[in-house]
């Protein structure tokens, strides 16, 4: 939400320079531990007193998940989902939100310099007085996160509290998450704690249970420990493979120097093409031709 | 709670049952989750639909509503069967062996001594054979016909798997599944965890579906050992609190109970509260009950309660029925015979059941004073709000007097949690506006009302006179004034009874727990339970020290727990007869040879040894356990399955007695209790995670995340009313209707019940018509006016509706 | 150079006046819209008011730029269809590159060079219509997927970039081939200039005004 704070910078959008890359950062991650989710919401109530933003009361449309989306306000949402897995009735429940990529398809898709920034600890921020409203990080993000207000045009998704982040908190879901689903340390440390759940859900039964760290996009600061991460799609529509879209890519990858270097050519071409051939001057004779053509029309 | 929430992580097995602890209690819920990854517990689910506790579970089992004795008399019938008992523990620390009288009977769904016309028992049968010697015979080898244990065997046979299935719907094999599991906590150094709350009690036999769960944990040796133990979630933060300080009409600080119109004076009032020991060598500890009333009699009226005046007996109110519980209070508003009402932290509008009949009876009063800090419905009950509240004002003469108080978090004070413990807490936020505290109210009013008394006189003006208000602000007595009442203190030097040259106490000086007080009037105390909170050394309420010991979470020396700061009960219990612990590797109290010991306070004499044969249920004339309990339940000394008042089947156990023979019912609520024929379904009402009672509607936040009344229906009964998830629905009993939006969920299957599909309604309650959420109806619209034969709660767990669909958007 | 009288109009004011509209307004989309194309050039913006004004402006002045192109096509199109001689040109267009355009047919009002970027110029325009369209969010977000919109991006940076070059080579042309400009500044050329590339226009007016 803002750049005032202590948290060194990876990478910043539309920008084509280093950052300033001296000093060293810990990679930080969320670990959702979705086994342990009991989806009380209270981490949608915290990030809504956190972060001083208020949803208007909705209506109930048939099912639990309230509001029925992530919006400019909602930057986390829990997701409920009524399956049969395995022969076994199950009602998987799912906090989405961002999941800071380390390879932030929003960030590679932002035309505003800072707007969007990647911190040195995995955290993918939206800069909001940078934010200039176009919507591109929405084309950007293979998880359809980012949000764009009506009020005032600009993006919003979840910052990973990373003001509480900077001073040495954890973000509001994970502190007042009542059964620790939520976690939240170095990425290392997570990976860790994952593998004890994963292996405590494999004696249970779950023999897919895994982690899901994407490497199609990098990995990600936000992980999930699945109990069935064969499948992520059946929670909500978990990407199974996310990937930064491939006209993305190609628009933010090499079209970029290619149509930069094809007007500069053309540019060029048409200069040098002057340089060696000199204007194409009308010449004396052709005048004259056409002022004899004009004076003698049935020629 | 027997144990406390934190040794919840120390269980093998949680079995969530009548409750829903993820939705309704997530942050105790944590321990079940602590539980299933350090100690690799597994998770038993069983309630009536698919809750967010089940979402976690490893075996769920879905059953109907009101059925959870037939389930778990099967579990009984199971452990009795396959010989899955803790069998050092069931024949020294339970009552198995004891002998019953000859005319003890129970035939066709009643049990000897029914007496029809007042619907209740002559109790007399249910009792022991004594012996020459007074004491009660004992077979220990427990093949005596009569023992305990025989009849017990007897009365579940009945139990079968097929008769669990067919009363219940419960899946044979998952049910013997789950008996599999329960059983093999029967291990000494294996438990089990009952995690429960108004699931079980809001029956009309609430209090027996958890007597039979506590019948399962005495016979696999699980009470009193750490991950054990009968626990009871509470409902709000404080209501253990409200319990143990006696807010119930029948009770006085304590447990300890008000006098009947019969005893008139202390002498006839003691003679049923002598409780002498039923079992050689027993100790009973109700046998101080006298040091405990008089000490509560001398906080009440201190210098005004003598022994000539029988410590002011004549000043406490006498009971002339059992209780003026809500149902008979709110019946006896109904026939117009109250006419003022004071309403404190609590909205009885949507609370009670059959909202037709409050909104009736509350218009009969001429006033009505609510104190709450929110604007409850029950405060704006004579305003029209549409169809969620059609009331025309005009008509409604009562006048409303509204007293804004603080919350919890604008005082300090303490509250009492579901594992007992007094955590005592500082006001945390200035209240707002007119706001002040209740007690500031209630000081207020008693004093207006003492200074009518002096002016005016009065019929009996001395309990109102000579009541004891020694506070330094008397308009405001401060939380901490308060709290060392309640702990007590001497009012004159108590000398040591073994020594009477040396002082226990100096006088003054405040109690540093129950064991110190007397019946000669030199305590006083005002909760003898509470007595140990605030001693000498400070409030021990406020402490804040979280080591732990023995590492199983007791950590007592954070706040105070009673009794004795003992922090999980009958905690002798989980060490064997010599007093070494069942389970080596989670050892709480243990007999070192001299001593008891142990990282928790025994729940023994400290001093008394194994080999003194005292039983570990030391607040039991018996010493032991009750698996057949002798007078204290009015509906039976075993539970027996009964169906709820209205109940889609007749009872599969005995067709002539369907719902329990003696629950509380008044004359004109049995008539409005609706047919299986003209409703059909059977309804269930219950809390969800997002709001807490009626409160957080009032909070935006709490509204965003679950904004609107809706109603859960099976896909399967969905499909045969045509209705799909987001439609409008009208759910109707016999008594009301709400109006709500439909979930259609795979989470609530139909049953087979007796041969019969039985369909599962689920109705939340949060909604009404004041607050931030969109207007609802409230689910006491539909609820039936009975409650429990004990304790009086409502059934608002199981009844009948019949469903109908409105439109396809909801309104 | 040339006497007065051998003077012909090419452009009428409203077509002079269509035109350099356009030109101005496809001047503005360039640079707001190079400026969010590439961080390098995001300092354009500033001519805009900031990032978000360039934001805000570019799909407007799009809007613009459309109706007056359309104004353009309506004058133009029936002097831009294909003919047999067109496409001979094409095939060489080598000889009028190295400044010989005796080699190829002699040109109407407008040689096969021109109509190209002409008819280019109509279709990429369109194609940025319809992708800018489906990428303003601000006014249409909820009518296209994020698929659609990611589409909409690609086509749209692609149709800008072409229409970028063919109008690099229509300036360039116009600056190359002299006597041009004020063909589109005061609306008039010389016979010389007629007669040296679009000989066959000459004879055409000719013929008209006797």
């Amino acid at each position: 939400m803002s750049s005032l704070q202590s948290l060194d910078i990876r990478r910043r959008s539309a920008t084509v320079t280093q950052s300033p890359s001296q000093r060293e950062a810990t990679e930080i991650a969320k670990l959702i531990d979705v086994s342990r989710c009991i989806g009380c919401k209270a981490c949608q109530a915290a990030c809504l007193e956190w972060n001083d933003l208020r949803e208007e009361v909705g209506v109930n449309v048939g099912v639990y998940d309230n509001p029925h989306d992530l919006t400019e306000n909602t930057w986390t949402l829990m997701r409920f989902t009524e399956i049969d897995v395995d022969g076994r009735f199950e009602w998987l429940i799912r906090k989405d939100g961002c999941m800071h990529c380390a390879d932030p398809g929003c960030l590679k898709a932002c035309p505003a310099p800072g707007a969007i920034v990647q911190y040195k600890n995995g955290i993918v921020d939206f800069i909001s007085e940078n934010c200039i409203g176009c919507g591109y990080c929405v084309k950007g993000c293979p998880f359809n996160i980012p949000r764009i207000s009506k009020k005032d045009a600009k993006a919003y998704k979840c910052s990973l509290c990373s003001d509480r982040v900077a001073v040495g908190q954890a973000p509001a879901c994970a502190k007042v998450c009542p059964t620790q689903a939520i976690s939240f340390g170095t990425k290392k440390d997570m990976a860790a704690w994952a593998d004890k759940r994963i292996a405590d859900l494999k004696e249970r039964g779950y023999k897919s249970a895994g982690l899901y760290d994407p490497p199609g996009v990098g990995g990600t600061h936000v992980m999930y420990v699945l109990k069935h991460a064969d499948r992520p799609q059946i929670y909500a529509g978990l990407p199974k493979d996310p990937k930064i879209s491939p006209l993305v890519e190609f628009w933010k990858g090499v079209t970029k120097p290619l149509a930069l270097a094809g007007v500069g050519l053309a540019a060029l071409i048409g200069f040098f093409h002057y340089v060696t051939h000199g204007p194409n001057e009308v010449q004396a004779e052709d005048e004259e031709a056409a002022a004899k053509a004009r004076r003698t029309p049935a020629e | 709670m027997t144990n406390l929430w934190a040794d919840i992580k120390n269980t093998d097995l949680v079995v969530i049952m009548g409750g829903n602890a993820a939705e309704a209690h997530p942050c105790g819920f944590k321990w079940v989750t602590e539980a299933k990854h350090h100690k690799k517990a597994k998770l038993i689910v069983v309630d009536p639909r698919f809750t967010r506790s089940a979402a976690m579970s490893d075996l769920f089992i879905q059953i109907r509503p009101g059925t959870d004795i037939a389930f778990l008399g099967g579990v009984i019938k199971y452990l009795l069967d396959n010989d899955k008992l803790q069998k050092e523990y069931v024949l020294n620390y339970t009552n198995a062996a004891y002998i019953l009288r000859a005319d003890y009977k129970f035939e066709d769904g009643l049990f000897s001594g029914y007496d029809e016309a007042k619907r209740d028992y002559n109790r007399a049968s249910w009792e022991y054979e004594f012996g020459d010697d007074g004491f009660v015979k004992a077979d220990t080898t427990l093949q005596d016909p009569r023992c305990v244990f025989q009849v017990m065997k007897a009365h579940f046979a009945r139990y079968t798997p097929e008769m669990v299935e067919r009363i219940t719907g419960a899946a044979k094999d998952k049910f013997l599944e789950a008996c599999k599991w329960i059983a093999e906590t029967s291990a000494p150094d294996k438990v089990m965890t009952s995690m429960y709350a108004l699931g079980w009690t809001q029956h009309s036999k609430g209090s027996q579906n958890i007597r039979t769960m506590a019948m399962i944990q005495l016979l696999l040796g699980n009470i009193g050992l750490a991950g054990g133990g009968m626990n009871a979630l509470r409902g709000h933060s404080n209501i253990q609190g409200l319990t143990d300080i006696g807010l119930m009409s029948n009770l006085i600080p304590g447990y300890l109970t008000l006098p009947t119109d019969a005893q008139a004076d202390f002498a006839a009032y003691m003679r049923p509260r002598g409780f002498k020991p039923l079992r050689p060598g027993q100790t009973s500890f109700w046998q101080n009950y006298d040091k405990f009333f008089v000490s509560f009699m001398k906080a009440m009226w201190g210098s005004a309660a003598t022994k000539e005046n029988d410590w002011a007996y004549d000043y406490l109110p006498k009971l002339d029925v059992g209780a003026y519980d809500v149902l008979r209070g709110w019946e006896m508003m109904h026939q117009g015979k109250i006419n003022g009402y004071f309403c404190q932290g609590f909205n009885p509008l949507m609370s009670f059941p059959n909202r037709g009949k409050l909104a009736t009876a509350m218009a009969k009063l001429k006033f009505l004073v609510v104190m709450d800090p929110l604007a409850t419905e029950t405060s704006e009950f004579w305003q029209n709000h549409g169809e969620h509240n059609a009331v025309d004002p005009a008509k409604i003469q009562t006048e409303v007097f509204r007293l804004p108080t603080t919350v919890f978090a604008e005082e300090d004070g303490s509250l009492t949690n579901s594992g007992r413990w007094l955590q005592w807490h500082w006001k945390g936020a200035e209240p707002p506006a007119e706001a002040i505290t209740d007690i500031e109210i209630m000081a207020k009013i008693f004093l207006k009302v003492r200074e009518l008394y002096q002016k005016e006189g009065g019929a009996y003006a001395d309990p109102i006179l000579k009541l004891t208000w020694d506070y330094e602000k008397p308009q405001h007595p401060s939380a901490e004034e308060l709290a060392r009442e309640l702990n007590g203190r001497a009012l004159a030097d108590v000398p040591d009874p073994r020594d009477a040259a040396r002082l226990v106490l100096r006088r003054g000086q405040q109690l540093n727990g129950f064991g110190e007080l007397r019946n000669d009037g030199t305590t006083m105390c005002g909760n003898w339970i509470y007595s140990g909170c605030w001693t000498e050394a400070g409030n021990q309420m406020a402490r804040r020290d979280n080591s732990d010991p023995g590492g199983l979470g007791l950590t007592p020396r954070w706040a105070w727990s009673w009794p004795a700061n003992r922090r999980i009960l009958y905690n002798r219990a989980s060490a064997d007869v010599k007093g070494a612990p069942f389970n080596p590797k989670q050892k709480q109290v243990w007999w070192n040879g001299e001593r008891w010991t142990g990282y928790d306070v025994p729940d023994y004499g400290p001093l008394v040894k194994p080999e003194a044969s005292v039983g570990p249920f030391i607040m039991n004339q018996e010493g032991t356990a009750r698996l057949f309990t002798r007078g204290m339940m009015r509906d039976g000394p075993f539970p027996e399955h009964y169906e709820p008042f209205e109940a889609p089947v007749a009872n599969p156990l005995h067709p002539k007695v369907g719902p329990n023979p003696v629950a509380r019912v008044f004359k004109g609520d049995m008539e409005v209790f609706g047919k299986a024929a003209d409703f059909p379904y059977v309804a269930t009402t219950y809390r969800l995670t997002e709001h807490f009672h009626f409160w957080s509607k009032h909070v935006r936040i709490n509204a965003i995340t679950q904004p609107q009344e809706f109603i859960e229906l099976g896909e399967e009964l969905a499909k045969e009313k045509g209705i799909s998830s987001g439609d409008l629905i009208e759910v109707r009993s016999n008594r009301g209707r709400v109006k709500a939006v439909a979930v259609v969920t795979k989470r609530i299957k139909v049953l087979k019940i007796d041969g019969k599909m039985v369909h599962t309604v689920g109705i939340p309650l949060h909604w009404g018509f004041t607050g931030e959420t969109k207007k609802g109806f409230g689910c006491n619209q539909l609820t039936p006016y009975v409650g429990d034969a004990n304790i009086e709660t409502p059934e608002y767990k199981a009844f009948l509706v019949d469903v109908k669909k409105l439109g396809t958007t909801a309104a | 150079m040339a006497d007065k009288n051998n003077i012909l109009d090419r452009y009428t004011a409203g077509a002079r006046l269509n035109h350099w509209i356009n030109a101005i307004l496809m001047i503005c989309l360039v640079l707001s819209g190079m400026a969010l194309f590439h961080p390098s050039l995001f300092f354009l913006t500033d001519l805009f008011g900031g990032g978000t004004m360039a934001r805000i402006v570019h799909p407007w002045i799009g809007v613009l730029a459309m109706l007056s192109f359309l104004g353009l096509f309506i004058r133009f199109w029936r002097f831009n269809l294909w003919t047999r001689d067109d496409s001979a040109w094409m095939r060489n267009v080598k000889h009028v590159v190295s400044g010989d355009e005796a080699k190829v047919p002699e040109a109407g009002k407008y040689n096969a060079g021109q109509k190209l970027v002409f008819w280019l110029m109509s279709i990429l325009t369109i194609l940025l219509l319809t992708s800018g369209l489906a990428m303003w969010d601000s006014q249409f977000g909820e009518y296209t997927t994020i698929d659609q919109k990611r589409l909409a991006v690609v086509v749209h940076a692609g149709a800008a970039v072409a229409l970028l070059i063919v109008v690099i080579t229509h300036i360039y042309a116009a600056i190359w081939i002299r006597g041009t400009i004020r063909g589109m500044t005061r609306g008039s050329v010389t016979g010389g200039w007629a007669w040296r590339h679009h000989r066959k226009w000459l004879r055409e007016e000719v013929g008209k005004t006797k």
